[in-house]
């Protein structure tokens, strides 16, 4: 007898196959994107450098994403001071709030709120124009006139992303500060100078130093799948479409699961 | 404009392709593919859309690799060599694509540079612009050197796409459907050029195209691309003097539709 899962009319060995032939494209899948990291690491510590590309892609990750991120940081700091409050002001520890916006801010909240802003503004056009131009064929057009493709265009958005991107973490978390400033200077009437002594209080090196390996990590996933991608794009402009999605979907969810696994490992060194 | 003559020199082959097979998943599509291009000839191949022809060329290019035969260009096997050395083999190939591939970020004149100021590393500014005002002239679109690709007309950005591959002084031309969605005008323009390249520049061409206009103005052979093989090969008038019914439509359908 069918299972209850099958669906009615469907054989149950035609089920199996689909879902055998589901699994081998995605352990095909995985082994591409195995690949595709390796490839970069040959390519890109490897001469000729593409050291302009690099500097021209950082600057479009990063100063193309400041009004956003800016935005978001001090809107982040002020209303995560806001929220908090009130718990605090049961306990009558109004005066922790600083230490605690601090906390948040540093350990969490800046490297995750860049990494997931960037995902959406950064993967997506990297998916879609490496996509784009995989289907109107400007990538093949670059290898036949003698150009590695990978390393002009996957190395050198990959290193951008990764470096840009704690950069960005780090400006989001100066600018989280000040929407906590301003919050808690509101209402509790606090001093910038005094807010600020009471920010660093609470933080160790390894606050610093996790968040710095974390928007790394954030960076360099953010670039590899957008690249990824936007290069294996096939389909015409639907792929494009699909590619910018990916991008987008795919990076957002390894990120949470790369939050998860480096607060696990860092809360061992505490 | 009527073709002038060209001396081709039959001793020197600058692509020779034997046995060559190519299948995508379980549809072959090149199935035992032998051929000699000759320095200084515009060899058209022709066939129905699907036949292989646009992946004749990129096997040829090593954008993809054969399942079976050998692909020597311009001395080199194509199947056999490092990816360095087809990188270099490559610049003296020009590859003009059918939807011409212009980089849509950068203008025409930074189309034109980006392949010159990556191969040869010590050019001046003064020898990037002389190579980049001749390669315009050529192509007859000086005036077009600041726009942007998304700008131009289709016959434009094929034109511009030809005069990309040019910059770097290639041996061979690959077309890849040169005239394909143009209007009759301007696929004579384009043909003119075809021809106009290969005087100039002393190229060695392959023309893929189902335009029977283009294949007679252009080529100095054809070669009929049926079935996976190339079924007749020769002068214009050679191929379609013939009552096989898979080339005869080709010749009916341009010629007496």
């Amino acid at each position: 007898m069918d299972s209850v899962n099958n669906i009615p009319g469907e054989p149950a060995e035609k089920k199996n196959n689909t879902f055998r032939r589901r699994l081998a494209v995605f352990f095909t899948d995985l082994y591409k994107i195995h690949l595709f990291i390796v490839k970069f690491f040959k390519e890109a510590f490897l001469p000729p450098y593409e050291f302009k590309e690099i500097v021209r892609q950082c600057y479009e990750v990063g100063v193309r994403s400041l009004t956003l991120i800016s935005v978001t940081g001090f809107i982040v700091g002020f209303i995560f001071a806001k929220q908090s409050r009130p718990s605090l002001a049961t306990f009558g520890a109004n005066s922790w709030l600083p230490r605690l916006v601090s906390i948040a801010i540093m350990r969490a909240l800046a490297p995750l709120v860049t990494a997931l802003i960037c995902s959406g503004k950064v993967g997506s056009s990297i998916g879609a124009e490496l996509g784009s131009m995989r289907v109107t064929e400007q990538i093949d057009a670059m290898e036949v006139s003698g150009t590695n493709p990978f390393k002009f265009l996957v190395c050198t958005r990959v290193l951008a992303t990764t470096i840009a991107i704690p950069i960005l973490a780090t400006y989001t978390a100066f600018i989280g500060l000040l929407g906590g400033y301003l919050n808690v200077s509101l209402n509790e009437g606090i001093s910038y100078t005094a807010f600020v002594d009471q920010f660093f209080q609470p933080l160790m090196f390894l606050d610093f130093t996790s968040s710095l390996i974390k928007s790394i990590v954030f960076g360099f996933t953010i670039g590899i799948v957008g690249c990824y991608q936007g290069y294996f794009s096939t389909k015409g402009t639907e792929g494009v479409g699909r590619a910018a999605n990916g991008a987008v979907v795919t990076a957002m969810f390894l990120v949470f699961i790369e939050e998860v696994i480096i607060v696990q490992i860092t809360s061992n060194f505490r | 404009m009527e073709k002038a003559h060209v001396k081709i020199d039959h001793t020197n082959t600058v692509i020779r392709i034997r046995g060559l097979e190519k299948a995508f998943e379980d549809y072959a599509v090149l199935r035992g593919i032998d051929l000699d291009l000759y320095q200084g000839e515009n060899l058209v191949v022709l066939g129905r859309s699907g036949s292989g022809k646009s992946v004749l060329i990129k096997l040829i290019s090593g954008l993809l690799k054969p399942d079976k035969g050998t692909i020597e260009v311009l001395g080199h096997d194509v199947t056999g060599i490092s990816e360095k050395e087809l990188q270099e083999l490559r610049i003296r190939i020009g590859f003009s694509f059918q939807n011409s591939a212009l980089y849509d970020s950068m203008t025409v004149c930074k189309n034109l540079e980006f392949p010159l100021v990556r191969n040869r590393k010590n050019i001046t500014r003064k020898e990037i612009n002389a190579a980049i005002e001749n390669v315009l002239d050529a192509v007859g679109l000086s005036q077009y050197i600041n726009q942007m690709p998304a700008e131009l007309s289709g016959g434009q950005r094929k034109r511009i796409g030809i005069a990309r591959t040019l910059i770097l002084n290639p041996e061979i031309m690959l077309y890849d459907e040169p005239t394909a969605g143009l209007d009759p005008i301007t696929c004579i323009e384009i043909n003119d050029l075809i021809n106009e390249v290969q005087q100039r520049y002393h190229t060695s061409s392959i023309i893929i195209t189902h335009d029977l206009t283009c294949a007679k103005s252009t080529g100095d052979r054809i070669a009929m691309l049926l079935d996976g093989k190339f079924q007749r090969v020769g002068t214009f008038d050679e191929v379609f003097d013939t009552k096989d019914q898979r080339v005869k439509p080709f010749f009916d359908y341009n010629f007496i539709q």
